[in-house]
């Protein structure tokens, strides 16, 4: 079996966000860059495919050399190889990165393409629908159990208030959900390894512009101030009250 | 100053630390836990067994990524940082350099991986620095030896798989007559006493042992009879800067966390970093926690290049450990009221810091080492 999974890159989750001057584009001067948490139960669920049934793993990542890292990262895990789609411009579109993801995996011959469900930042959860559609083929988002048999797919996908179960037939695209699995760190063997590997580099068939257009970036207005409340015990309570029913609308 | 390699181990150790290690330190250091799964975990990474060679299922990596790693370690977990150095340091240590093949074999995979975790015993009630008065005792027999005594301040004892046991093998010939076996935990007559209420490092496991009749097969000798001392002390300069790191990580935990209390907490309508007694405080803090670092850094490369580092080393442990119990008391001092509560970290680090200017050769002995390097025997 041949696995794909495909990795973004995005800031830690503990940085602290600040935006470019322009207004339209984040500050990158201090970010720490990491595999984005939800692809990381992707890499994982690969991994353990790999253990349990056999499998080749590998580990594609779109945009410039930066990207490299989550490469190196996902070979020190255990991947057998990694492809590196090469662009010099940000691909911040989804459509973009789906369309160079789904070019440099058409003719790979992958049974399971993971990604993770949204990348934690952008949240546009949207690379993985649209690889399955460019190639079309099935799909199944938002996995928390994924079982594979015989060349079809059960997957069990968090919805609102409830689990659903589907099945389908493999080369398929499945995209991870926090509770898939635990997700384990590189071990120091696997590191000085990774160093060693090789990334292949994929060059672009084609270029395409962004439909996408961010605008502007601004942070949540600040939280207004509190205000205390006066009096004794009761005519505090009776002021709370009050503002609960007639400023909050709660009752 | 550091190889890429190095770096990628540092911030492998970090990001574990940060993620997995500090959540529930301060709850493990409350109620005296021991962190096993946590150490069966930086076993399975690779960090329990960290300068020991692939072959034998360590590593293979050199001693600065394993200072860098303990380091990153002891700045969120002090007592998880000492159980990895004792595993590391003086366990895998002399199995590796004094150790038969039968018995690398035997030993190395499972305490490299977290399968296993090891203990040392060489200090007693009454001999700790001065290794040569030591009284547990060692008598031959049919196929092997049997085991007599007390030993003191024992790390990871009640969790510890195998033991490093130094005893005298022949009371005659004093310092040569002592040699080193291993005891392993199901070996009868083991007998540990409740663990010790510490001041700190509270997560971290010490016990009194007593050997009752011990009986130890022949195979489990480790080195050759009489050779108990260097299997001992044969990592001495590497124990040294090792705590030394742990000291760092703590202090560069003080020191941040000093930081980013002095941007926070504002009195008489400034920062109090802005006061000049807290910004003098925080660059003496810096300072001495960046020549401590580079003091560690260059007794460990005389270490790796198999130069003769007694000095280095002695001077890395002594400045290092002092300075770092100096930081941790500004820190609390910084902190104020809260500083000497347990809602705020730097109270743990003060209780923790204290013991690294006693153990792996106290400041005093540290400076005999020194004054006799200067002075020539």
């Amino acid at each position: 079996m041949k696995i794909l999974v495909a990795l973004k890159q995005v800031p830690d989750t503990e940085t602290k966000i600040k935006i470019h001057p322009e207004g339209t584009a984040l500050d990158l001067s201090d970010v720490k860059w990491v595999t984005s948490p939800y692809d990381e139960y992707a890499l994982e669920e690969a991994m353990r495919l790999k253990e349990s049934q056999g499998a080749t793993v590998s580990a594609l990542a779109v945009g410039d050399d930066r990207v490299k890292d989550v490469l190196r990262n996902a070979l020190a895990l255990g991947a057998d190889e990694a492809l590196h789609v090469s662009t010099s411009e940000k691909c911040e579109d989804p459509f973009v990165v789906a369309t160079y993801v789904a070019n440099a995996v058409r003719d790979r011959g992958f049974d399971l393409l993971l990604f993770g469900n949204k990348g934690s930042g952008g949240d546009h959860a949207a690379v993985g629908p649209m690889v399955a559609e460019l190639l079309g083929i099935a799909q199944a988002n938002v996995v928390v159990k994924l079982t594979l048999d015989q060349g079809r797919f059960f997957a069990e996908r968090q919805v609102e208030s409830g689990l659903e179960v589907v099945e389908g037939k493999l080369p398929a695209v499945i995209t991870t959900q926090k509770g898939l699995n635990d997700p384990r760190y590189p071990n120091l063997k696997g590191i000085m390894a990774a160093k060693k590997k090789e990334i292949i580099s994929i060059p672009l068939t084609e270029s395409i512009s962004p439909a996408l257009q961010t605008m502007k970036l601004a942070f949540p207005p600040p939280r207004a101030e509190g205000r205390q409340l006066a009096g004794t015990p009761q005519e505090q309570a009776q002021a709370l009250l009050a503002a609960l029913q007639n400023e909050a609308k709660i009752f | 100053m550091y190889t890429d390699d190095q770096l990628s181990i540092r911030d492998l150790a970090r990001n574990f630390a940060r993620s997995e290690v500090e959540p529930e330190a301060s709850m493990r250091d409350r109620e005296s836990l021991f962190a096993s799964a946590l150490i069966h975990k930086l076993g399975e990474m690779g960090f329990m067994g960290m300068m020991v060679p692939e072959s034998y299922g360590g590593s293979g990596q050199d001693l600065i990524s394993y200072l860098l790693a303990l380091e990153e370690i002891a700045y969120c977990d002090a007592s998880l940082a000492v159980a990895m150095s004792v595993n590391n340091s003086v366990v895998c240590g002399p199995i590796l350099s004094f150790g038969s093949e039968e018995q690398k074999k035997k030993y190395l995979p499972d305490l490299c991986s977290g399968r296993a975790l090891g203990s040392f015993m060489l200090s007693e009630p009454n001999a700790g620095s001065d290794a040569a008065s030591l009284q547990s005792k060692a008598t031959r027999i049919d196929g092997g030896w049997i085991l007599n005594g007390s030993k003191a301040w024992i790390t990871n004892g009640a969790y510890a798989k195998y033991f490093i046991v130094m005893a005298v093998t022949n009371p005659s010939l004093g310092k040569k007559g002592i040699s080193a076996f291993v005891v392993e935990s199901g070996h009868k007559g083991l007998i540990l006493a409740p663990a010790e209420k510490k001041m700190g490092l509270k997560s971290s496991n010490t016990v009194m042992v007593t050997l009752q009749d011990v009986f130890v097969p022949e195979e489990n000798l480790l080195g050759p009879e009489g050779a108990g001392l260097q299997v001992a002390l044969g990592g001495l300069d590497e124990g040294r800067v090792g705590i030394a790191a742990q000291a760092l990580g703590i202090a560069q935990r003080a020191v941040d966390e000093s930081i980013k209390y002095s941007k926070e907490r504002t009195t008489f309508g400034k920062r109090i970093g802005d006061h000049q007694s807290i910004s003098t405080y925080l660059a003496e803090m810096e300072s001495k926690v960046q020549a401590s670092r580079l003091l560690i850094y260059r007794a460990a490369s005389k270490i790796m290049n198999h130069q003769k580092a007694t000095l280095e080393s002695a001077t890395a442990k002594l400045f290092t450990t002092e300075n770092a119990v100096w930081i941790c008391d500004k820190a609390v001092q910084i902190h104020g009221g809260y500083g000497y509560t347990s809602d705020y970290v730097v109270e743990r680090l003060y209780r923790d810091v204290r013991v690294t200017t006693i153990y792996e050769g106290t400041s005093e002995i540290q400076r005999i080492v020194i004054a006799r390097e200067l002075l020539g025997k």
